[in-house]
């Protein structure tokens, strides 16, 4: 299990170090510079600026330079906020986001797991039908869709809460309603299919043979196993709902990460874009090994391989 | 009795009437034809130009000669969505194809190959699956620059992960089955076997795969445009015309509803063929194998 993790995180380091060497050479091989697009720069202003940013160094000593700062902790300063570090831009963005993000995905299991197990468990009646159809309503409803509605309805039609912004300490409302019911229809589809697989398998029958009531077998012996492909799903999910959508917080205007993902790369902060990628890897990686954790203790036959 | 009752129908026509014996199948692909139709004709259909102004007539609601109303430029709606519907559709279908070309290739080079290139090769897909993608195609359309082909590239070029796990799950399975077993003990040399007797075997789940990246990819390139990533002004794809609308929402709802009440239709029939398409040609084996 020790032996499961630690290689794990290592391969995670990994995979983080790739993605910041990736964009940066991403950044590098597109035309221009974070200091080319201004247009009243002074020549020696431009000079100065890349000097003092060392962007005037070889491509390899800046690479190096970046790696060896996101090893060491010391993170390199974004290039359009002057004075702001990355890691300080990020940790002001991501509190807001996580303020979406975390009561979104609630909403999302709190729909979608009950959606889906009434209709695992009633196969072929209209319950079954009535959420998988909204279920793949849900689907077709992404949240360039799905929020305007929801802005357009609940901010200026019924008044209930406020447009867009970050002012007042219900705004997480509308846009957590809005990302949860979008991934509430994912769930819903797995939590079905996962439950209605697991149903058919011996270890099931056995359980009613040995007379475990019907509630026992479908919430002590069934839901484990058919909560596999749910917490696959969850993994990059949750990291993606944390971070921020890029849509949902550009529709109601939040300050989250997600507008920094946009603008970095759209105002060659190049150091930022860098970070937030960093960021969302390291992310998706920290959640992937949970999930795999939690995968390997819910099912034996997975266990902790490398 | 005659003699064609008795003959099992091939599995492929056997696939196709049980993807039309589900109406909703059949709806779905009844309402994408009639859309791409409506979409590639759309200079007949239409008698407005898309980018044409009447600034006089500035934002005004449906009426008899603007269906779905007009934009505050006075650009008639419903015409826009057709020759946005064409961007968008055609995006989809490209972006698709690329996906396919590179997820079928490499899927089938990781399970052809040996034990060891495999596994460096599915290592490299895990990587990528950590990727954060939208950072990536927002860097990309940065990098290469906002034009229409280069969009459907840098979408491609992000979509194939799962399309090369699911042909490589299948290679595996089929490699040492005994007709292949049969042909290289025939002389068969790789190429050939890849071609003629693991690419036909293939072909069942890359469709069904494939008819369920449209809808991901579609979603991708409206969800670029509605950032202002994507196709520019004036032309128009989908994306861009929800955002027009979720910008003009408040005094201009049609301008919002139309377009996404298109776009998510689309996405509920293409949704729907993928699901007919996948129920008719089997699920069970289609599972990823080996992983």
């Amino acid at each position: 299990m020790l032996r499961f993790i630690i290689s794990r995180v290592l391969q995670g380091i990994v995979v983080i170090f790739a993605v910041i060497v990736i964009t940066f050479l991403l950044l590098k091989l597109s035309p221009g510079g974070p200091f080319n697009k201004e247009r009243e720069m002074q020549p020696h202003v431009r000079e100065m600026l890349e000097a003092y940013y060392g962007l005037d160094q070889p491509w390899y000593v800046q690479l190096w330079r970046q790696v060896k700062g996101y090893a060491t902790f010391h993170f390199p300063p974004s290039l359009k906020m002057p004075g702001r570090g990355v890691d300080e831009i990020i940790a002001q963005g991501f509190p807001v986001s996580a303020a979406i993000g975390l009561p979104a995905l609630l909403i999302a299991l709190g729909i979608g797991v009950p959606l889906g197990a009434i209709a695992a468990l009633n196969p072929r009646s209209i319950e079954d039908r009535t959420s998988m159809v909204l279920a793949t309503l849900g689907l077709c409803m992404p949240s360039l869709v799905l929020g305007p509605l929801i802005a357009m309805i609940f901010g200026m039609k019924l008044r209930w809460f406020n447009v867009s912004g970050w002012y007042d300490s219900t705004d997480w409302v509308l846009p957590a309603t809005t990302l949860g019911i979008i991934y509430s229809a994912y769930i819903a589809r797995l939590t079905r299919g996962g439950l209605r697989e697991t149903l058919a398998q011996e270890f099931i029958r056995t359980a009613r043979a040995k007379g475990a009531s019907e509630g026992a077998v479908v919430f002590v012996h069934a839901f484990k196993m058919a909560c596999l492909p749910v917490l696959n799903f969850l993994g990059p999910a949750a990291a993606g709902l944390l971070t921020g959508s890029l849509v949902t917080e550009t529709v109601f205007q939040i300050p989250g990460l997600g507008q920094h993902f946009v603008s970095a790369a759209v105002n060659r902060d190049d150091n930022l874009a860098m970070a937030t990628a960093a960021f969302y890897a390291a992310l998706i990686v920290g959640f992937n090994l949970l999930v795999d954790i939690i995968q390997a203790a819910l099912n034996p036959k997975i266990g902790f391989k490398g | 009795m005659k003699l064609e009752t008795q003959l099992s129908p091939s599995p492929w026509r056997a696939a196709w009437r049980r993807m039309m014996s589900s109406w909703l199948t059949v709806g779905a692909l009844v309402f994408l034809a009639c859309l791409i139709f409506a979409c590639g004709m759309a200079e007949t259909i239409s008698p407005h130009q898309p980018n044409a102004q009447d600034l006089e007539l500035k934002a005004s609601g449906p009426s008899a000669a603007h269906w779905m109303g007009t934009d505050p430029l006075g650009r008639d709606i419903a015409t826009r969505i057709l020759y946005g519907g064409r961007v968008s559709l055609l995006v989809g279908a490209l972006a698709t194809s690329v996906a396919v070309l590179i997820g079928v290739s490499y899927g089938l080079l990781a399970g052809l190959a040996g034990p060891r290139t495999d596994a460096a090769m599915m290592r490299v897909v895990d990587i990528l699956y950590a990727f954060p993608f939208m950072t990536f195609v927002i860097i990309l359309t940065v990098v290469i620059g906002r034009e229409f082909w280069l969009l459907f590239i840098a979408i491609g070029a992000v979509e194939w992960l799962t399309m090369a796990r699911v042909v490589r799950g299948q290679v595996l399975g089929l490699k040492n089955q005994e007709f292949v077993t049969a042909a290289r003990a025939y002389g068969a040399r790789g190429g050939r076997i890849l071609l003629r007797h693991m690419l036909p075997n293939v072909v069942g789940p890359v469709i069904v795969y494939a008819s369920l990246t449209v809808p991901g990819v579609m979603l991708l390139e409206a969800t670029l445009s509605f950032l202002g990533l994507g196709i520019q002004p004036p032309d128009a794809s989908w994306g861009v015309l929800i955002r027009d609308g979720a910008d003009n929402m408040e005094t201009s709802p049609w301008m919002l509803f139309f377009p996404s009440l298109f776009f998510s239709s689309t996405l509920f029939a293409l949704n729907a063929v993928g699901d007919g398409l996948r129920d008719a040609l089997d699920p069970k084996s289609f599972q990823e194998a080996g992983d």
